[in-house]
């Protein structure tokens, strides 16, 4: 591998995640600025209403952790920038004993192995039913998974989660109602903890994977159909090569490869859909954080929470655009 | 005296040609286009079913004052009571009957989803245009803004702007659904416009002098209808579930009567323990049908568009 073309290919790519990265920051500052409305008086109202004394020590100090200009712009800028740096949120009003930086950092966890799971499952499952829709294209089979992946992924997250709960968690108490794990225990490594945290996660990750798997079922089939119409198919299949070898080992290959791109953009999808799904399940991810902190008012939670969804969907982008250039050669330059 | 008559008399003997223009009797030419492409839809059966579901919610939209039994708002019933044969579906905690404000819903539903569908392609459309069109800084700028706006998760983003704009009217919805959306369409139009900016026919219209707007507007986008079709339905269908998302988290208008608040106000009164499954299955399904009617018609309009993927 010639060290040369690699560094080619990865510093553009870099340059382009750091301008990104800025971008998402920048906007991050001035979206709240630009809102109508007093983010202030409700903060303060808040305050007041959990007793504690508003002094305009008090409303200063509210002003500027929402942003309220007391010096220029310029300066409110490199100071956010610093904060940022350091993971300065502030002081989140639903949760009062911790910084919000605490709060998120025990959310994230939890959404994490939400994601991953519920992501890889979809993925998995919905590209296997892709291949095979695809490959059985116009036939009962795959009418039937076409069908079904609509009307399956046009199901509201939330509604499939409030039934699934009812029907799996209150009917017939197979998993536990809420939370992501036993009141009573302290979250830790040991064994029981996890199979109980994983008992927990059950429900939650099947009700996004069943509305994420139409997303992969689709892109996956119409990869294969296109896939199937190249040359190089025709001619594997003159030479006599089994069906299912042609199927798996090249047109399912090369199909593929349009899924990864998309798997860094689905993961947006399955972030927007876990604050759907955490909220009803009451699962403590940055889903359920963002649930209380709308419903709460909690505008530095509420940023915060933004800024870290963003800047993690646009690493995991960086490093899936990383391996896509591993596995296509195509794209190396 | 001169005699006027309806067709010139020919030049020459042997030329005269009647020539029947557009009398009038004739519809304009969008409206057969759209009558054409009906017809094509109609004869697809997954865009064939799609259109009639599409076609019945549309028909429950419009003559709700005609099919609801009661009023949606009106307190008037034994509150937390399950379907009987008053009340079809239920009441609600608040003594409003579910079938009538299922019924009326629709109307919220559609008009939000369709809305915002269309805003979103409107934007998708103008940019995608523009940025395709020009190659250069405006390109690299806007597919710069595309780019971010795609990496920022869509409900999340909502949320928050819905959080922040702190009004509760419907329009607002609407502005937050188009505002998340319109990014997909925008990149796929552009990579399209860029396309078609290097066939002949286009050469062709520059060099005989015709103007920007009427290059891209006449030329280049008749030739993405398709396109633009598809992208309006999957924002549509995406507007429909953002909306239900927003209202089930109380970041809706409660005034308002939609599929969303009715699921919204299932959970606050914690409808599945008190009895009242057809306050969750109904609107639920609601939505799923409208959504799926969408995605069948786009599904049309896809085989329209890429030959390999029409049944045979």
């Amino acid at each position: 591998m010639v060290k040369g073309v690699r560094d080619d290919v990865r510093a553009p790519q870099g340059v382009l995640f750091i301008i990104t990265l800025w971008a998402a920051l920048t906007l991050n500052f001035i979206l709240p600025r630009l809102m109508p409305g007093s983010p202030v008086d409700a903060a303060l109202g808040r305050l007041a209403s959990a007793g504690v004394p508003i002094t305009n020590a008090e409303r200063q100090a509210v002003e500027i952790q929402l942003g309220v200009p007391h010096s220029s712009p310029f300066i409110q800028y490199a100071d956010y920038l610093k904060n940022i740096a350091v993971f300065r949120f502030g002081t989140s009003y639903s949760f009062p004993t911790q910084t919000v930086a605490q709060t998120i950092a025990k959310a994230l966890p939890w959404t994490l192995v939400l994601v991953g799971a519920t992501t890889i499952f979809a993925f998995i499952i919905g590209t296997l039913l892709g291949v095979y829709a695809g490959w059985r294209r116009g036939k009962a089979t795959d009418s039937s998974i076409t069908i079904g992946a609509t009307f399956f992924g046009a199901f509201p997250p939330f509604w499939l989660g409030l039934l699934l709960l009812y029907l799996l968690a209150f009917r017939y108490s197979w998993f536990p109602i809420k939370g992501g794990y036993d009141p009573g225990s302290q979250p830790n490594l040991s064994l029981p903890f996890l199979s109980d945290a994983f008992r927990h996660s059950v429900l939650p990750a099947l009700t996004l994977a069943v509305t994420l798997l139409s997303g992969w079922v689709f892109g996956m089939r119409n990869n294969m159909i296109n896939t199937l119409g190249e040359d190089f198919v025709t001619f594997a299949e003159a030479n006599g090569l089994r069906p299912r070898t042609v199927a798996m080992l090249y047109a399912a290959r090369n199909a593929l490869l349009p899924s990864v791109t998309a798997f860094g953009l689905s993961l947006g999808a399955v972030v927007s859909g876990s604050v759907l799904v955490e909220g009803v399940f009451s699962y403590p991810g940055l889903g359920n954080l963002l649930y209380i902190a709308v419903t709460n008012h909690d505008f530095p939670l509420m940023q915060a929470l933004l800024l870290v969804i963003t800047v993690s969907m646009l690493v995991a982008i960086f490093i899936v655009d990383l391996l896509y250039v591993r596995i296509d050669p195509r794209v190396r330059q | 005296m001169t005699i006027i008559t309806a067709v010139p008399p020919p030049a020459a003997p042997g030329t005269g040609v009647q020539v029947r223009t557009g009398s009038g009797r004739r519809l304009p030419g969008p409206l057969r286009f759209g009558g054409r492409a009906l017809r094509t839809l109609w004869g697809n059966g997954k865009a064939r079913a799609g259109l009639i579901i599409l076609g019945l919610i549309i028909a429950v939209a419009v003559f709700a004052p005609l099919l609801a039994p009661h009023s949606p708002t009106a307190t008037t019933f034994t509150p937390y009571s399950a379907p009987s044969a008053a009340n079809w579906l239920g009441t609600t905690g608040n003594g409003q009957d579910v079938f009538s404000q299922l019924i009326y819903g629709a109307r919220i539903s559609l008009l939000v989803g369709v809305g915002a569908g269309v805003l979103a392609t409107l934007v998708a459309a103008t940019l995608g245009l523009v940025a395709g069109y020009r190659p250069g800084l405006i390109d690299e700028v806007l597919g710069f803004a595309t780019n971010l706006a795609l990496v920022i998760p869509a409900l999340p983003l909502m949320i928050i702007l819905a959080a922040y704009l702190q009004s509760r009217s419907v329009w607002t919805i609407v502005f937050v659904v188009a505002f998340t959306s319109w990014a997909t369409g925008a990149r796929v139009i552009r990579s399209q416009t860029s396309t078609l900016r290097t066939r002949e026919f286009v050469t062709s219209a520059v060099f005989s002098g015709e103007r920007l707007p009427r290059i891209v507007f006449r030329e280049i986008l008749p030739n993405m209808t398709s396109l633009v079709t598809a992208s309006f339905l999957a924002a549509a269908t995406a507007a429909v579930l953002a909306e239900a998302s927003l209202e089930f988290l109380g970041l809706g208008n409660p005034g308002t009567v939609s599929w969303g608040t009715i699921l919204y106000a299932a959970q606050q009164q914690n409808a599945l323990l008190t009895g009242q499954w057809a306050m969750v299955l109904a609107p639920g399904l609601a939505i799923v049908l409208l959504m799926v009617s969408f995605t069948l018609i786009n599904f049309g309009v896809d085989a329209l568009s890429n030959p390999r993927l029409r049944e045979k």
